[in-house]
């Protein structure tokens, strides 16, 4: 059984380059990165981060304060824009609390706070009393404090599929209302800077000392970053609509990508013939483009033989930097917008392209038309996710 | 809340501490057997080879482990099978020593250590080690954990029309983590489940969604409850224990503080599970 379309009827996402819609538009027109050196660990690491530094000043607000930790204060501030919250509050009055399911997607969630724990372990071995909160320490922890945050009191699930998650969220979200199983749902995902990812990442010697260069030949590894993003799925509506998407696996190793694709080609295969749709009809491709060696080798070679040349595709990360499980999200975000504007970002950062890249891959900004948009997402233990979206059809 | 929808268990696996292998769970649940002397640690999964098997994280062993005897039961190959894995935490044991070296000397994370202890590594594995490329997803509803991961597989199954495997696990904390997630023992779970019934079908599962006001989430015996008691995950075990006893029971199970996800388990007689049966008795 193929997708059914579903539209978007609100969505946001926040990140260093910019906290909401507007600001992350902005950024992006402006070929301005959000990325800077990392002042985020106590211990060195040469590398740069996209770092949203306005959460070190905002604590939750009192009702929600239970849930502290960075990853529930970005996901906090990533609510409160584009008028999200007001979206969510008349579908839960329009469909009921119980009836609006809630599906993030996370590769750490607050393991920040558990991190901290450790750090300042007391002399009997406990976390010091203000951090002795177990939801907090849980990778469930994101689902349970959105859903309370969003008075929501239906289905919750947080997905971690690492750099899938909070791609893998829509595939669920429609599976669940076409089953009747909800009426509407709140996607997304949210992920913070911890030390488990800088210094993990840094041990698969997979982190940039440089700002990220995605398919850039001299490329030296990734960019790790922070986000949230939300959207708001309902059967009907204006605006953009889910038309497709496609999940898959590689089956070939934990951290290093199927050698031709295999995987990640069958997903987007999957989501165009979900969508009915064929290459030539997608006008822009936001990458997975992470900037390590393997990924970007194995996805330009991917779009160089399956899309036209009339596909253009880039990775957004020179601006974002890697936001592992809200990548998902923060893309599809800025798939939308470039669907939305007719905007369509180049790749920021790269001095020139991988001669495994076609003419679709482009270092600079574009404008025209864009009729369908894809999103591609390729995560650790070869979990692959490609969405596709589109204008509202007749 | 939602109307009612039915799929068939066509294979089972479990491992727990307390009940190491279906066969051996099945007895002990219905009554018909003593559990182990001493709780066991963990199963040798034939999946992997010999030198792996050890170095296996146990949240890996103990979910390979049912993952291949559910769908040796169901006669199915892993690789035509999407999956959904479900873990209240993950890997706490991975988390712990990663979080302590962490917190002392940074610099010396171990690649490995950090790739085994993402949510995903038992799905990464799974793959892996039987070649699937059909999707896998891992997730996680805190103490809803076994409920909303088999309604997403049961979700997966009715929308798609293919076959999917659901893995359930949480295993024992150790260290600081778990002052906050004292889990306890290993709890480990699998299913396959189809959209239509079928020569291998063993039980019909017709479920609906329910408001808490209309029934409450079901418990296991005593006796048998007490197996599993403190696994994180433990909540899943009336399912099992109604499919040990193999008659008809609602078994509810809780999906968040007022919804619960109501099944009717009912046993399906075919051939193959007579001639299973009788092969038992024998």
């Amino acid at each position: 059984m193929s997708a059914v379309p579903l539209s978007i009827a609100a969505y946001t996402a926040s990140c260093a380059a910019g906290i909401g819609r507007r600001a992350l538009l902005e950024a992006l027109r402006a070929r301005r990165s959000g990325l800077g050196p990392n002042t985020f660990t106590e211990a060195p690491l040469d590398t740069f981060i996209g770092r949203v530094s306005a959460i070190e000043s905002q604590p939750l607000p009192e009702p929600l304060q239970y849930w502290e930790c960075r990853n529930n204060r970005l996901a906090w501030l990533g609510l409160q824009q584009d008028g999200f919250l007001e979206a969510v509050r008349v579908a839960r009055e329009k469909y009921g609390p119980g009836r609006v399911a809630l599906v993030l997607g996370t590769s750490t969630s607050s393991i920040g706070a558990t991190e901290e724990g450790y750090r300042r372990l007391t002399s009997d071995g406990q976390y010091p009393e203000e951090l002795r909160r177990p939801p907090v320490h849980t990778v469930h922890s994101l689902g349970s404090f959105v859903q309370q945050a969003l008075g929501l009191t239906g289905i919750s699930v947080t997905v971690a599929t690492a750099c899938s998650s909070s791609a893998k969220v829509f595939p669920q979200a429609e599976r669940l209302m076409r089953l009747g199983l909800a009426d509407a749902a709140v996607v997304g995902g949210v992920d913070t800077l911890c030390y488990s990812v800088l210094f993990g990442f840094n041990a698969l010697e997979l982190v940039s000392a440089e700002p990220c260069r995605p398919f850039d030949p001299a490329r030296k590894g990734i960019s790790l970053g922070e986000a949230a993003g939300f959207a708001l799925l309902e059967r009907a509506g204006e605006g953009p609509q889910l038309l497709g998407y496609g999940e898959s696996s590689d089956a070939h190793h934990m951290s290093s990508p199927h050698p031709e694709g295999l995987g990640a080609r069958n997903a987007i295969q999957d989501a165009l013939h979900r969508a009915g749709l064929t290459p030539s009809d997608i006008d822009y491709v936001n990458l997975h483009g992470t900037a390590s060696q393997k990924n970007d080798e194995v996805e330009a070679r991917i779009v160089a033989t399956l899309f036209p040349e009339s596909t253009r595709a880039s990775s957004t990360k020179g601006w974002t930097g890697h936001a592992l499980g809200a990548a998902g999200i923060l893309e599809a975000v800025i798939s939308l917008l470039a669907l939305e504007q007719g905007f369509m970002p180049g790749t920021l950062n790269t001095r020139e392209l991988d001669e495994h890249c076609g003419p679709q891959i482009r270092l600079e900004n574009g404008e025209g038309p864009v009729r369908n948009v894809m999103s591609n997402s390729f995560g650790f233990g070869g979990s692959n996710c490609v969405l596709l979206f589109g204008g509202a059809r007749q | 809340m939602s109307a009612t929808q039915a799929l068939y268990i066509e294979g089972i696996g479990f491992w727990a501490s307390s009940l190491p292998g279906w066969e051996a769970a099945r007895a002990i649940l219905r009554g018909e057997a003593a559990p182990p002397a001493t709780p066991q640690t963990r199963p040798a999964p034939a999946l992997l080879p010999p030198a792996e098997r050890r170095r296996a994280p146990d949240t890996v062993a103990v979910s390979l482990e049912v993952a291949t005897r559910a769908c040796e039961m169901a006669k199915r190959d892993p690789k035509q099978m999407s999956s959904v894995f479900a873990s209240t935490h993950g890997d706490l044991a991975i988390s712990d020593n990663l979080c302590d070296t962490l917190a002392k000397t940074p610099s010396l994370t171990s690649p490995t250590k950090f790739h085994n202890s993402v949510h995903n590594a038992a799905a990464g594995y799974w793959t892996i080690a039987t070649g699937c490329m059909k999707p896998y997803t891992s997730l996680s509803a805190y103490t809803f954990t076994f409920g909303e991961g088999l309604l997403e597989a049961a979700s997966q199954a009715l929308s798609e029309g293919d076959p999917v495997l659901y893995v359930a696990f949480d295993i024992e904390a150790r260290g600081p983590v778990g002052t906050m997630q004292p889990s306890r023992g290993v709890f480990a779970g699998a299913l396959v489940l189809c959209a239509e019934p079928g020569e291998r079908s063993m039980a019909k599962l017709a479920f609906d969604l329910s408001d808490s006001d209309h029934a409450q989430p079901s418990q296991a015996r005593a006796a048998n409850a007490a197996l599993v008691e403190g696994n994180a995950i433990a909540n899943g075990l009336p399912l099992f224990e109604a499919l040990a006893d193999g008659v008809e029971r609602l078994v509810v199970q809780p999906l968040a503080p007022h919804l619960n996800l109501r099944m009717q388990v009912t046993p399906v007689v075919t051939a193959s599970t007579v001639a299973q049966s009788r092969i038992q008795r024998a």
